[in-house]
């Protein structure tokens, strides 16, 4: 084992698949055309290779490839779908159904909206992280423009029931957006057999580059979307900007990979995370696994072990890199929402971290990150065993 | 694309190549796998480059580290500035990027001259009365005729009067001084594929004091201004890029020397060519220039079986073939405004490129004259081909 720590921080983001690399290269060099400068050979090329990535993507949720639009990543995807949606049919309809769960953009997007007049509902969800179908189905109204449920929760893996999301929504005429970008190449996905009407994708959660996303959109019927950035119209005018050309055709080889792996490499990570769970689970006995074990993504895993301080643990653990929450509030000391919503206790919403396994995991590092986490945890139980004492 | 390699490209104001050292960085931070966000030594080697690169990029321009932030590209940086400033008078003129003219619903514009520059009384005019609501937005060089402001100035006309200043710099960047202290503004877009950077990321980059609202709800990062997790291969490639700038500007002299000569060379040849901005101060790279009646876009097309590439104007989305709206903005007719081709030079463009260029560009000229000529006597109707 090299000095560079264990990865297992998989939700936070994962490595670029030194295949992706090797298809993005090229176009850093001399195809250095804007895909947009329809005039000569140069961006002919670029344009050529963005739309086979386009295909690619689209294949890996079953849609089109003229149902997929670029952007920077999931989260201006999750903005642009949650405020985009609204604000093109408010006020005819001016309400908006989502969950405690959801990512910060998602939540966020729509606190500006509720600021823009929108009603807004924020649905609970069970214990084991799951959404309550019966409480989706009384808040729907033929008031209710949008519903955006995450598909993969980004702390605790949960899979939310999509396909019976989407038909409740569709009984009511409601649009129906997924944040699918830790779902997407983790578990399959079809848009169509599901029902989802819109679908956020993140390139650099899916083996791809960093600073692209895109966002499916139904096109059949046609939903209004009124675009974030405008300018020079590109996206078919949903999103201004010069698509950056070798992150998308990353970002399609990373998709095209995941579709050719997605059910081997979901079995290959579910043996490693299952053996992982009953190393610590024997050798520590109080271990709390927060979220669904069984509706859940094979990468994941989020434990709380009682007494002992997830930054403590992890100052102990300097060989492996893992998170204590989700990648954007672990700077701040502030305790995860998601846990909160789960209805884990106030005292052992500071226990818990988060383990995410991936394509590169090998057995010998999940023996080694189980190991050094069950030494770490023994020994500051041994601590607070002596400061109880006395 | 086996013609890439012999291809003359002549479009740098489009995007430019990548500098070596850039590439490398870029390719070193692909095999980072941290997101900057997270606490773990992974995530800190992340940070770290994003980090070194936002010191390049304060360095190079006269930035404070804190204040810049970074974006997807100059569009959302532009739509930031404007739509994030909540002012309610938004002041742009009528040559500026698509992206800031439609950044927000309704914006009062500023009338521009022939010469390509921005009536300063009119500017002055729009500000007399609730100028503390506004925001002015002006560009410090044009796209497509390289025309550069004088932006300090506006600037400082515009703080005069209580009103707020952004300007779009995209194409300033190693082809003249840029200082943010020197154009005394308070936000700067630029965008790193124009100056050897990748594509993918920008900055909005504000002066000490001003704040501004995020447009992308999220996560938090860039200290809560713009959510989404930091793009760090391409923020490690920008900040490489920006400490390029002053081997650009070395290189400024030796390109306004290739530039002048063909302009000069296409007027011999075509005494009737009309060159756009020439009499105000340009970029030293920059030249936009037609012939009444001739397509613009004919004209790329043919030099583009040639092996030249250049733009009909500014690249934006596939397949539209509009009147150029700075043409039309400066007072140009519709026939001129979809008739001129802009070439602009970039420092890898060697000094037979342009001589090329000219032969290339006057003998496609000949012919779609020829062939203009005949399809009038045709239909007996004139027209633009």
């Amino acid at each position: 084992m090299t000095d560079e720590p264990v990865y297992l921080d998989y939700q936070a983001t994962t490595p670029v698949d030194p295949r992706v690399r090797e298809v993005m290269l090229p176009w850093f060099d001399a195809m250095f055309g804007n895909p947009h400068s329809s005039d000569h050979a140069y961006g002919w090329a670029a344009e050529q290779a963005v739309e086979d990535a386009r295909i690619h993507i689209a294949e890996l949720i079953g849609a089109k490839s003229n149902d997929i639009f670029f952007t920077s990543g999931a989260t201006e995807a999750n903005n642009l779908a949650v405020k985009g949606t609204v604000r093109a049919i408010a006020p005819d309809r001016n309400h908006v159904i989502t969950c405690v769960t959801e990512h910060k953009c998602v939540l966020e997007s729509c606190a500006r909206l509720e600021r823009e007049g929108v009603a807004v509902t924020y649905l609970p969800v069970e214990k084991n992280g799951l959404l309550n179908l019966e409480l989706l189905e009384n808040a729907l109204s033929e008031r209710t423009a949008l519903v955006s449920i995450m598909a993969v929760n980004n702390e605790i893996g949960v899979i939310q029931p999509l396909t019976e999301i989407a038909s409740l929504c569709a009984r009511v005429g409601a649009l129906f957006h997924t944040d699918a970008a830790q779902a997407v190449a983790k578990i399959p996905l079809d848009v169509n057999v599901m029902g989802i009407d819109l679908l956020s994708i993140s390139a650099h959660k899916l083996y791809g580059p960093m600073g692209i996303g895109a966002l499916y959109v139904r096109q059949k019927p046609k939903i209004e979307i009124e675009p974030i950035f405008d300018g020079g119209g590109q996206e078919r005018g949903l999103r201004s900007g010069t698509v950056p050309a070798p992150l998308a055709i990353g970002f399609g080889e990373a998709c095209r990979l995941g579709l050719e792996d997605i059910s081997e490499e979901a079995d290959r990570i579910t043996i490693l995370r299952d053996q992982f769970l009953a190393q610590i689970i024997d050798s520590l006995g109080d271990v709390k696994l927060n979220g669904d074990l069984e509706k859940r993504i094979p990468g994941n895993l989020n434990l709380s072990f009682p007494d002992i301080d997830a930054q403590d643990l992890m100052m102990r653990l300097p060989g492996i890199a893992l998170s204590s929450g989700s990648a954007c509030n672990t700077s701040s000391v502030a305790s995860s929402h998601v846990l909160q919503s789960i209805g884990v206790e106030e005292s052992l919403l500071h226990n818990a971290i988060r383990i995410g396994f991936g394509r590169f995991t090998v057995e010998e590092e999940v023996n080694f990150a189980a190991k050094e986490i069950i030494q770490a945890v023994s020994s500051l139980r041994n601590v607070t065993q002596i400061y109880e004492k006395n | 694309m086996c013609a890439t390699s012999t291809m003359i490209y002549l479009d740098y104001n489009a995007t430019a190549p990548l500098w070596p050292a850039v590439k490398r960085r870029i390719i070193d931070a692909l095999d980072v796998s941290g997101n900057p966000s997270s606490v773990h030594s992974s995530g800190r080697n992340a940070r770290a480059l994003v980090e070194k690169a936002r010191g390049e990029i304060a360095s190079s321009f006269g930035a404070t580290h804190e204040n810049i932030i970074f974006t997807s590209g100059a569009t959302e940086a532009n739509t930031l500035a404007l739509a994030g400033s909540k002012r309610r008078r938004v002041l742009v003129s009528g040559i500026e990027h698509l992206s800031v003219l439609e950044a927000v619903g309704d914006v009062e514009k500023i009338a521009v001259d022939q010469a390509g520059l921005v009536s300063s009384e009119c500017l002055a005019n729009l500000l007399r009365q609730d100028a503390n609501s506004a925001l002015v937005s002006i560009m410090l060089a044009n796209n497509e005729t390289g025309v550069i402001q004088p932006i300090a100035e506006l600037a400082r006309m515009a703080h005069e009067y209580g009103a707020l200043f952004h300007c779009d710099a995209v194409q300033a960047p190693g082809r003249i001084p840029l200082h943010m202290d020197d154009l005394g503004v308070d936000m700067m877009t630029l965008s790193a594929h124009k100056i050897g950077g990748p594509k993918g990321i920008g900055a909005l980059i504000l002066a000490p004091g001003v704040e501004i609202a995020s447009v992308l709800s999220g996560g938090g990062q860039e200290r809560g201004r713009r959510g989404g997790t930091e793009n760090v291969p391409a923020i490690a490639g920008f900040g490489a890029a920006a400490m390029h700038v002053n081997e650009m500007l070395d290189k400024a002299e030796h390109i306004s020397k290739l530039r002048d000569e063909m302009e000069r060379a296409i007027l011999e040849q075509v005494p009737e060519v009309v060159i756009h901005g020439h009499r105000a101060p340009r970029l030293v790279n920059t030249s936009l220039f037609g012939v009444d009646g001739v397509s613009a876009e004919t004209q790329v097309i043919a030099l583009d079986l040639s092996g030249i590439a250049v733009s009909s104007g500014s690249a934006c989305s596939s397949g539209k073939v509009a009147p150029s709206h700075v043409l039309r903005a400066m007072g140009l007719s519709e026939s001129m405004s979809i008739s001129s081709v802009r070439v602009s030079i970039g420092v890898e463009t060697k000094d037979e490129e342009i001589g090329r260029f000219v032969d290339a560009w006057v003998s496609s000229l000949k012919i779609i004259k020829r062939q203009v000529n005949a399809a009038q006597s045709m239909n007996g109707s004139g027209g633009t081909l």
